[in-house]
């Protein structure tokens, strides 16, 4: 029984130090290039594009002020020219 | 005051202008690179996000108790304001995203809930624009609605879990990013008045040109 219960244990170990063995050394080295295709996407345009939005975005609004100004100096000109004609 | 306006845009573009070359000499963050840069650019438009969403709720807050009708400009002027950097939040952060992260958009706490914010902003407009009688009332309290939802945007990322970055990171910076950061926090920050400055003008001048019409065609039916 003893020897039954100490061979299952030396199984069971020899398993365990099997699967903790690291992986086996690889026979060639792979260079860089060869590994499959990651994705990957340029830094640069995205930041660009971001800092653009921003610009554009303030830019867009100020002209939206920019319109409605001349609207209303476009009516107080209207109005000046009611009252002179009163 | 006509005076200030000159002086506050003119800071403003040198500080516009300053900025790029500044947070081009901040260090690369070690795990993103180029494409942290963004956060120079995408925190300090969602403080103001937050600030002028505030803004809009503390002067809709005015409107319905005092029924100021300057309380009412300075409301509609902070909630297009809000949408326009909301807009810039939910733009810059996505890009960001998809260069950090590998995603575009995260349905998650912090994203779902800038989103929400964002949109109640727009139902304002909209409100105030389309809403017909009453409009004014009912938009004022959306704006206070949406106030309410700023600090639950805010520490959404310390409450749930998310890929976005906790409330700690600005406090944490270090002092290369942390000068930049803050350049333009305040550079924003004088955009943000200068724009708010303007708009609140531009509806004061209509206010005061509708008046007028009114008086002349109640004096020439």
């Amino acid at each position: 029984m003893r020897q039954r219960v100490w061979t299952a244990l030396m199984l069971l170990g020899s398993a365990v130090a099997a699967a903790a063995q690291p992986a086996p050394s690889p026979g060639e080295f792979v260079p860089a290039s060869s590994l499959p295709p990651v994705e990957t996407f340029p830094a640069a345009p995205m930041v660009i594009v971001a800092y653009g939005v921003v610009w554009a975005a303030v830019l867009a609004f100020v002209w939206y002020i920019w319109r409605r100004l001349q609207q209303v100096e476009r009516d107080i000109d209207d109005l000046e020219r009611r009252a002179r004609g009163r | 005051m006509k005076k200030i306006y000159p002086g506050l845009v003119g800071v403003t573009l040198a500080l516009f202008a300053l900025a790029p070359v500044l947070v081009a000499r901040a260090p690369f963050e070690s795990t993103m690179g180029l494409i942290q840069k963004i956060f120079y650019y995408h925190v300090p438009s969602a403080m103001m996000l937050f600030i002028s969403a505030c803004v809009c709720g503390i002067a809709s807050l005015v409107f319905l108790f005092t029924r100021r009708p300057g309380a009412d400009r300075l409301a509609g002027a902070a909630g297009e304001l809000t949408v326009l950097f909301g807009l810039i939040v939910l733009v810059t952060g996505p890009i960001w995203a998809r260069g950090a992260w590998g995603v575009w958009w995260q349905w998650d706490a912090r994203l779902t809930s800038s989103l929400l914010l964002w949109m109640i902003f727009v139902a304002y407009l909209l409100v105030r624009r389309y809403g017909g009688p009453g409009a004014d009332k009912l938009s004022a309290a959306l704006a206070v609605f949406g106030m309410a939802n700023v600090p639950f945007v805010y520490v959404s990322v310390n409450y749930w879990r998310t890929l976005h970055p906790n409330t700690n990171v600005v406090m944490t910076l270090s002092p290369e990013m942390r000068g930049p950061f803050w350049f333009c926090v305040a550079m924003f920050g004088l955009l943000y008045v200068t724009l708010l400055v303007l708009r609140t003008r531009l509806a004061e001048q209509r206010a005061r040109v509708e008046a007028l019409y009114v008086a002349f065609d109640d004096e020439n039916p």
